[in-house]
């Protein structure tokens, strides 16, 4: 299988290109037949993407599957996947098809809703398997273009404020980490991301319009990158228009948004700025660090005093990516592997959440929390699988909320005691608002005239959070899973920073004597 | 000796005697009745003539003592000026009629302006640059009062005249200037002045006075003012002709004259340039915010797209040189297609152009609402459309060329123009309710909509080869 990572990556895209130019109508058959079409092209994407990881090899800390082909410009086509990328290939062909039959009751434009989700599935696994840096940028910033008509289109009262937020705060933060790849593009004389992080940009200090830059042009470009990957991950105080594009967001779009979405400025961090320039990443850890604590605390107790459910979990969302950034730049394996595993299963945890706010909103149009309440007594399994999305989501030990979060911990401890003492006092407080949003909406007695004909979750529903039940809980007893695939790539990352910031090191000491 | 004059100057004269010709027939013919013939016929002699510069590709030839030069940069040009005059000539026939004013005059002043384009990316010497520019330029303040009965186009035309006059004059101005210093008008004896005597006051005075005029033309701020009002009172298959061809023949006479004449002091006008591209990216951005005029809108995004492409000709290099001519051909199709559109934006038979009108368009129109999105994505830069790449190759080469603030405000000029952009898609796609438009039959308008929309879609698999020919023709100019 020569080109199985460009199969996977344009299968969707095919299907939707399929859909548009053959699908005429929009009648009940034809509305039933996009959706039909874009569940089995996602459900063969996954597919393809098992054979990928059944012929993967952890060991090999390479990149693997690669291809590489001309391109317009004197750029490369180039693919390939590593320990670190892998797993969000997995976790994107995995919520897809759960994202499409999350839209099943859809009936507005539902043709034009598939090929958005099947281009922006085609976007975002091009993303984690680009090996060129004009690539990369391509399909990071095109994933903005379906987003913004998914949020826009399909979205709730205020989708047009939360679309346009959406795009401009995002596009602000890419278009400087678009510079930041000319100039290194000039600087190292390829775009080619393997021999990119073979290639060490310079750390001497020059003046810039007066000021003194500390660690050179890797600063600025990690300025650049770290403006990107901040915006989109998102990190205290760029966050904001987070919650916006969540609320106004259909459930479908939350779900995509919050699982896979936010996990590209994650694999930026990783991909970019930890390997590619060292020196400027141990250079600002300590600001990253603080900037995550702050975060964890700050969004947590926002989210506290959200009246709204999807605003609610939007923040804790943010609180949760705070424990990746921290695990990121603690640099070190158990901050890494935490890290990543923080992101794959905070990928499954949210995306279960917002599909159990769209399991309510489809029947209450409301996602205010005041409108619920003793769900319990007419939901029993609904009630069941929030408890469990919501121990989970607190870190309870035995989901894989728990293993994420006690990496991070492992990994910035020994880096930055404080850094850990704050963020920890996040966990209690995420403790807060989860049990607080459960014992609101679900538990109590049944007083509202208006829930006492709710049903329960229907088959469709509960054939889409199945999945989601099952890897949490998987992953939380048996985290190996993700470590053993992880471990031998990210143990190559660490040593690979922690030799560049020696030889750094050295290189500084030999200037002084 | 003449003979091979005029044999390199063959295809100016070939569509010059044209021109002359079909006034002929015009004048002694049935008159309005012929204008549709020679409308065809002009585009089909410019398709022709387009084909001719790009076969004679890539050597270069002088003619008239170096006065004109043609080149595999001239040959570049002249192609993308052809193809896109006649493409916007025959896609604006059906609204001319329709409007009452496919005069038999009108495709006869569009090829003596063409010819004056020609001549300006041919040009080798200050006095046949000016000749070029004002061919052009008369025939241009003509035909934006087309619609004489309607106050705004005679307005339009008017303003275009007198400021466009003045530009004239600097550009004279500069240009006795630089004679006075050099000695000679040709390109050639300018550069081999600076060369030997070096650059003095007066040759940098009549530089920066010669950048004033041609920043005029292409509409770079702060010589924009013109621009909006101009596009908005000419009828639309004008405007659409003033928003095309003749920037690219200014923005490749600006090219001429830099790298040609003064190429031996790069530093004395990058930093002029790079002004000019600057303050046009922001200020062409920042004001179409506020327009709700799809003309004006489209005026003001012109002027931006001239900052970007001036970034390219601010670097100095052949690398610049050629992002410019790539960004140009992209700019180029790119509104071809856009006023492809906005020429069929009617409702109860009249054309509008007010982009409330768009409201919900895609439920009427989806095929075109989506080429049109397309296309808006694609002026916003935002990848993987074509648009991206021609903003990539410029802000590459001021990079390259140690400008990275430049692009770095590039970039940030780029966010705020996504805004407006992205208010058409959102009136296309998401706005409320109103009366829709007309649903036109315009299968001309419609084709190249839709044709320069999969251009931009499918430029990122191909870019038919256009990057190779604008480098070839970088290197004739920048050696």
């Amino acid at each position: 299988m020569l080109n199985l990572l460009s199969i996977i990556t344009f299968t969707p895209a095919i299907a939707a290109t399929i859909l548009a130019i053959f699908l005429r109508g929009d009648d009940e058959a034809a509305q039933s037949n996009a959706k039909w079409v874009a569940l089995v092209a996602t459900l063969a994407t996954f597919a393809a993407s098992l054979i990928l990881l059944v012929g993967f090899d952890p060991q090999d800390t390479d990149f693997q599957f690669v291809e590489e082909h001309d391109w317009i410009m004197g750029f490369t086509y180039k693919m390939g996947v590593d320990g670190i990328s892998i797993l969000f290939v997995m976790l994107t062909t995995f919520l897809m098809p759960i994202t499409i039959g999350a839209c099943w009751n859809v009936t507005h434009r539902v043709k034009d809703y598939m090929i958005a989700f099947l281009l922006l599935e085609t976007l975002m696994i091009g993303v984690f398997t680009a090996l060129d840096l004009v690539l990369f940028y391509l399909f990071f910033e095109a994933g903005l273009i379906p987003m913004f008509l998914i949020i826009g289109i399909w979205g709730g009262k205020d989708r047009i404020y939360a679309a346009f937020k959406f795009f401009l705060y995002t596009f602000l933060g890419s278009v400087l980490m678009l510079v930041a790849m000319i100039a290194m593009y000039v600087d190292a004389g390829t775009t080619d991301i393997p021999t990119l992080l073979q290639h060490q940009f310079s750390t001497e200090a020059f003046s810039l319009a007066g000021w003194q830059i500390i660690g050179g042009m890797q600063t600025l470009l990690w300025l650049a990158f770290f403006a990107s990957f901040a915006v989109k991950m998102p990190m205290w105080p760029v966050h904001t228009w987070l919650p916006d594009a969540h609320v106004q967001a259909p459930t479908a779009g939350s779900v995509i948004l919050a699982a896979v979405l936010l996990k590209m400025g994650g694999y930026g961090f990783l991909r970019f700025s930890l390997p590619m320039f060292p020196v400027a990443s141990d250079i600002f850890a300590p600001l990253v660090l603080w900037l995550s604590a702050i975060a964890i605390v700050y969004t947590s107790l926002v989210a506290l005093m959200q009246e709204d459910m999807k605003k609610l979990i939007a923040y804790s969302s943010v609180a949760h990516m705070g424990f990746v950034t921290m695990g990121i730049f603690a640099a070190n394996q158990q901050g890494l592997d935490g890290a990543i595993f923080q992101m794959i299963s905070h990928g499954f945890i949210s995306g279960a959440l917002f599909l159990a706010v769209g399991v309510i909103y489809d029947r209450m149009h409301t996602r205010e929390i005041v409108a619920y309440g003793g769900l319990i007594n007419r939901m029993p399994v609904y009630a069941a699988v929030f408890l469990l999305f919501t121990m989970a989501n607190v870190g309870l030990p035995g989901t894989s909320g728990f293993v994420g979060e006690f990496l991070t911990f492992m990994g910035v401890f020994q880096v930055n005691t404080w850094v850990a003492f704050f963020a920890a006092t996040g966990v209690i407080l995420s403790a807060g608002y989860a049990l607080w949003l459960f014992r609101r909406v679900v538990m109590g007695e049944l007083i509202k005239e208006s829930l006492k004909g709710i049903k329960d979750m229907d088959r469709r529903e509960k054939l889409l959070i199945a999945p989601l039940v099952a890897m949490t809980l998987i992953l939380g007893v048996y985290p190996a899973l993700v470590t053993d695939i992880i471990g031998p790539s990210v143990t190559a990352l660490v040593d690979g920073h922690t030799l560049a910031l020696q030889a750094h090191e050295a290189a500084s000491q030999l200037v002084q004597n | 000796m003449i003979g091979a004059d005029l044999y390199t100057a063959l295809p100016e004269i070939v569509l010059a005697l044209f021109a002359m010709a079909a006034l002929m027939v015009g004048v002694y013919g049935s008159k309005d009745k012929l204008a549709e013939p020679i409308l065809w016929a002009t585009a089909a002699m410019m398709v022709l003539l387009g084909l001719y510069a790009g076969s004679k590709g890539l050597d270069a030839q002088t003619a008239f003592n170096g006065m004109f030069i043609a080149d595999a940069f001239a040959n570049f040009s002249k192609m993308i000026i052809l193809f896109s005059a006649a493409v916007v000539m025959v896609m604006g026939q059906s609204y001319m009629s329709a409007a009452g004013l496919l005069r038999f005059e009108y495709p006869i002043l569009i090829a003596l302006s063409v010819v004056g384009m020609m001549l300006m990316v041919s040009s080798g010497d200050l006095i046949a640059l000016y000749l070029g520019l004002e061919l052009q330029s008369l025939a241009l303040y003509v035909v934006a009062t087309m619609n004489r009965d309607s106050l705004r186009s005679t307005e339009a035309g008017l303003k275009y005249f007198i400021l466009g006059a003045l530009a004239s004059g600097l550009l004279l101005y500069g240009a006795s200037l630089t004679y006075g210093y050099a000695g000679t008008t040709l390109f050639t004896g300018i550069i081999s002045t600076i060369s030997e005597d070096g650059m003095s006051i007066g040759l940098l005075m009549g530089l920066a006075f010669m950048l004033a005029g041609l920043a005029f033309k292409v509409s770079a701020v702060p010589f924009h003012m013109w621009t909006p009002d101009v596009y908005e009172g000419a009828p639309t298959p004008v405007t659409a002709f003033f928003a095309t061809a003749p920037k690219v023949a200014a923005m490749a006479l600006i090219a001429r004259l830099v790298h040609e004449a003064f190429g031996e002091v790069p530093g004395d006008w990058m930093q002029i340039i790079a002004f000019l591209a600057a303050a046009s990216m922001f200020v062409g951005a920042i004001a179409a915010i506020g327009q709700r005029n799809i003309k004006r809108l489209m005026a003001y995004s012109s002027i931006s797209h001239m900052g970007f492409a001036l970034v390219g000709l601010a670097a100095g290099t052949a690398q610049g040189v050629q992002a410019m001519l790539v960004y140009m051909a992209i700019y180029v199709t790119m509104n071809i297609g856009v006023f492809a559109f906005i020429l069929t934006m009617s409702r109860d038979g009249k054309p509008v152009t007010d982009i409330d009108s768009l409201r919900q368009y895609s439920k009427a129109e989806p095929l075109r609402a989506l080429a049109l999105l397309v296309l808006m994505f694609s002026l916003a830069g935002v990848p993987p459309l074509v648009g991206f790449f021609g903003k990539f190759y410029v802000l590459w080469a001021a990079v390259e060329a140690g400008m990275t603030w430049l692009a770095v405000a590039g970039v940030v000029a780029s966010v705020i123009g996504a805004f407006y952009y992205l208010r058409i898609v959102y009136y296309l796609y998401f706005g409320e309710e109103i009366e829709p438009m007309d649903t036109v039959r315009a299968p001309v308008q419609a084709t190249l909509l839709v044709a320069s929309a999969a251009i931009m879609v499918l430029g990122v698999i191909n870019l038919f080869g256009v990057e190779g020919l604008a480098a070839l023709a970088a290197e004739a100019l920048v050696k």
